[in-house]
């Protein structure tokens, strides 16, 4: 992996977030946030008006982690955005055991941007990962500068005491934390000390696997939790945007507001001056109320030249990847031999087969919005929930034209991320709104135009190949893909190069360089510049491995049916963990054998090939190894389904998961995680899908646009292998496996093979037939 | 001017009667809990009880509630802790949470109409919320339990 890959994936991050968090050695008398309303720059989701605690009396602050007070109240700064997986009640348990501190005495602050946090992103499924060796040094610290500092106050060895909920003792005596930090406590550490730090064995975990109730959840029942949407300053005007008729390349040539002149409330028009282009060709209509924009921008017209891809459909774009994978263009990825050609003159047979996936919305149910404003002090404050800072705001100083540290998010909850709050480009039209009137701006998206300005799951093109030899024993493979590359676009830095030293967008090929030995193997990554150049593509829950792995194990799965084999024993047969597959420290130790065991365990759970099903009726499995090589986390998955011969429509019955993750640090939150994930990748499969045409998606909002609902949820069971092994996510992975076990099981059910997603009744019924 | 009864309160609105009650609700009168998501009334994130029945706020005029009595998840229950809400908290069914102050209000009409829902009440009831985080089983779940709940503490 290059070091672009591992400043994105972590382990440069880690470094970075540990480097960045010791140096600073302070006893606070209270926390500076390097901002001038430290209050209102930070979220504490556990109240509901969100102000995060503040410390009685004089603070122990071991790192810029957290602090402990005279109560031996313990404070931790979170820097991921909470979107529903309770991210900050997992990172502070994993500080607290290794602090020993009592739960209840733990609390949580969801942080401001200041730069001294470093790279702010929630994505990847990365937060645990990336959080647990911090925050485990963290809070070893912080123990074991307590434990000096009880063994100094009674003249006593530090090896002779022990830490416990808060208190240190020597067997005979104790004291708590609280007291000795009103005691006072000035304690750094060097590199090398924090390198020696003692961390608890795996064993001794007392946080970390076990239940604890999230710090964020009970005011997500009581409607007292903020999001984006409930932000509120004093003087602000609503904003709606009118979006020009393509996402770039737009020129607003005039408006006319002559029939909203009427309209109580309405304020003004603005076109917007973007120097960032993150919105060109944008009109925002202001209003004393929501309601007063919005009727205004209903009566308000404007003229616009469109841009250059007003015309474009998804078949040009589809048709546009055909054309890009008969070429040679684009990079190969490292695998153990990249170049097939000789394997594939020399094979016996040649099995190929097109993977197509259509465009898919994030509709998370929060439609974005910002609330934008340059406070007393010349700060702009953007209010919004957002999942990375650090990406955007670059674009907005660039957008507002100061400097990004004269810029300061606040990060609220979010109703909903799935990647699309990875792209922060809902805030620049309301700072540039804010900029052009003067005044605050709560700008508000209808759903429709949420839909119309999503960063899209693109459409996808793969090409698979396998050559065989006269044994019909597997000699080489192929994998083709070609799509919008989000990060290609976004965030071009973060690309890594492949072995012919093009760039790749690792979220639009990860899961096609997979841990089967299949011999020769060739992994070839192609932007597709048609669909960049149409929509914004997006991160979207899995991105890339949510198509790629569809093609994958939709494949594996003809391949064995193809030489005769069982479909189980044919993978377990390409999971040798050999070479490159056999794994490697810390990430992803054991390597294919992991892989190979979760399918086995799903296999047992499911009594997949082993039950009697009635005719029409059939499992299907499919195995990943989650987001990327790099952060393997080992799933399997067995659907069973029902095909109505008539009509091809399709009834998943029951889902099995299992899942090995290493350390699972909450478990509750871990199967939450992974329940959510399966219902997406179960959604996205037979539920949702939509498609470009003339230039932008067609479906807009619920009833054309039908995401799963609850009547459709079928049964499921998911287990987690036991590991002590680094902890690695579990967002995205869920959402791998289901598409192609859906896929296979249709074909275990009918004979048919569908090879598009979604899934429709009409591709099974054709299917069959071919 | 429109008055109505909100929580147990009496509000007058001074907004035009055509605004959907959920941004009165929620700008004019600063309640929050209730959420907006796709305006049409097909996601149930706004919903209030209106005369104790759920109803969609999003595509309810202002004027359509005057004289009538309005419920948000704020009024639901005063300490936050009617049987659906703590049914919510012990399964933990909220993940991002955004939905489901509108799910919550769906669930208490429901189990207040049909006090021993079936499961496929339940289905067919609830496949009007939608949840973007895919918390359904937990939901399903946990509307049950509510009713568990609600009948204990009604034959005490």
């Amino acid at each position: 992996m290059t070091n672009l890959m591992s400043r994105l994936n972590g382990s440069d991050t880690q470094s970075q977030m540990t480097r960045r968090g010791f140096l600073v050695s302070m006893t606070a008398t209270g926390v500076a946030f390097g901002f001038p309303q430290a209050s209102s720059a930070a979220i504490n989701p556990e109240v509901p008006d969100g102000t995060p605690i503040t410390p009685n009396g004089q603070a122990f602050e071991p790192s810029m982690w957290y602090w402990i007070d005279a109560d031996g109240r313990v404070n931790v700064n979170i820097i991921r955005a909470e979107m529903g997986q309770h991210v900050g009640t997992a990172i502070a348990r994993i500080l607290a055991d290794e602090l020993e501190v009592a739960w209840e005495n733990v609390h949580i602050t969801h942080v401001d941007t200041d730069e001294k946090w470093g790279l702010m992103v929630t994505g990847g499924s990365w937060s645990i990962w990336q959080s647990w060796p911090v925050y485990r040094k963290a809070g070893a610290a912080g123990r074991t500068a307590l434990i000096d500092a009880a063994a100094t106050k009674w003249g006593v060895d530090a090896s002779d005491l022990t830490a416990r909920d808060g208190r240190v003792t020597d067997g005979t005596q104790s004291i708590s934390y609280g007291d000795l930090v009103a005691g006072g406590i000035d304690r750094s550490f060097t590199e090398d000390e924090l390198a020696a730090l003692p961390l608890k064995p795996h064993a001794d975990l007392r946080l970390v696997g076990q239940d604890v109730h999230p710090l964020d959840l009970d005011t997500k029942t009581t409607g007292q939790a903020i999001y984006g949407l409930d932000a509120k300053v004093d003087g602000m005007v609503y904003g709606v945007p009118m979006l020009p008729p393509t996402r770039y390349g737009s020129k607003v040539n005039s408006v006319d507001d002559s029939a909203a002149q009427g309209i109580k409330g309405y304020l003004e028009t603005v076109v917007l001056d973007d120097p960032s282009g993150t919105v060109p060709g944008w009109v925002v209509v202001l209003g004393e109320t929501l309601y007063a924009a919005r009727s205004a921008s209903n009566e308000i017209s404007v003229d616009w030249t469109a841009g250059e891809t007003a015309n474009v459909s998804e078949a040009d774009i589809q048709a546009r990847s055909r054309a890009l994978i008969q070429g040679e263009s684009g990079s190969i990825l490292h695998t153990e031999q990249p170049e097939t050609s000789g394997v594939f003159d020399a094979a016996t047979t040649v099995m190929e087969a097109e993977y197509t996936t259509q465009s898919v919305l994030h509709f998370q149910l929060e439609p974005v919005n910002a609330t934008v404003f340059q406070n007393a002090d010349g700060i702009w404050e953007t209010h919004s929930g957002n999942q990375w800072q650090s990406l955007i705001l670059p674009t907005l100083a660039t957008a507002l034209e100061v400097p990004a540290d004269k810029i300061v998010m606040r990060s609220y909850m979010l109703g909903g991320g799935f990647g699309r709050r990875l792209n922060g480009d809902y805030i620049v039209p309301a700072a540039l709104a804010s900029k052009a009137v003067s005044k605050p701006v709560k700008l508000v998206f209808s759903r429709e135009e949420d839909t119309l300005f999503d960063s899209i799951r693109s459409p996808s093109v793969q090409k698979l190949r396998m050559a065989f030899d006269d044994a019909q024993a597997v000699t080489g493979m192929e994998h083709h893909a070609s799509a919008g590359w989000p990060t290609q676009v976004m965030a071009p830095g973060f690309m890594p190069k492949g072995v012919n030293g093009e760039p790749y967008d690792p979220f639009a090929i990860d899961g096609a360089d997979h841990w089967y030995t299949v011999g020769a193997h060739r992994v070839r990554a192609i932007s597709n510049d048609l669909a960049n150049q149409t929509f914004r593509p997006g991160w979207l829950r899995s991105v890339g491995p949510g198509w790629t792995n569809f093609a994958v194990e939709s494949f594996m799965d003809e391949a064995a049916h193809n030489v005769g084999a069982d479909p189980l024993q044919f993978r377990l047969d390409h999971l040798k963990a050999e070479g490159i597959n056999a794994g490697s420290a810390p990430n992803a130790v054991g390597g294919a054998s992991r892989q190979a065991a979760v399918l086995k365990r799903v296999a047992e759970m499911s009594g997949y090939g082993k039950i009697d099903l009635p005719e029409g009726t059939a499992m299907g499995l499919a195995t990943t190894f989650g987001q990327s090589r790099s952060m393997p986390t080992w799933t399997a998955a067995v659907v069973q389904l029902a095909v109505d011969s008539e009509t091809g429509e399709v009834d998943v019955q029951k889902m099995w998961l299992a899942f090995d993750c290493g350390t699972v640090v909450d478990p509750d939150g871990a199967r939450a995680q992974c329940e959510g994930a399966a219902l997406w990748g179960l959604s996205m499969a037979l539920y949702e899908g939509t498609m470009i045409e003339n230039g932008n998606v067609v479906d807009l909002n619920l009833g054309a646009y039908t995401p799963l609902r609850l009547g459709d949820v079928p049964e499921m069971e998911i287990e987690f292998i036991d590991s002590s092994e680094v902890p690695v996510g579990l967002g995205e992975p869920g959402t791998t496996v289901i598409a192609p076990a859906i896929g296979n099981a249709i074909y275990n059910a009918t004979g048919g093979r569908v090879r598009h997603l979604p899934i429709t009744g009409d591709d099974v019924l054709s299917a069959l037939k071919s | 001017m429109i008055e109505f009864e909100l929580n147990g309160q009496k509000v007058s609105v001074d907004a035009d009667p055509n605004t959907p009650l959920l941004w009165a609700i929620r700008d004019e009168i600063g309640l929050t809990g209730t959420k907006f998501g796709c305006g049409i009334g097909a996601c149930g994130a706004c919903t209030v009880h209106i005369d104790g029945t759920a109803q969609r706020s999003c595509i309810t005029y202002l004027s359509d509630v005057a004289g009538l009595q309005v419920t948000t998840i704020e009024g639901l229950d005063e300490k936050g802790a009617h049987p659906v809400q703590e049914a919510w908290r012990n399964l933990r069914v909220p993940q991002c949470g955004y939905c489901q102050s509108g799910q919550i209000m769906q669930a208490a009409s429901l189990l207040k109409d049909t006090p021993s829902p079936s499961d496929d009440d339940i289905d067919a009831v609830m496949s009007g919320n939608l949840c973007r985080c895919m918390t359904y089983t937990r939901i399903r779940q946990a509307v049950r339990d509510a009713a568990t709940a609600m009948k204990g503490s009604a034959n005490d």
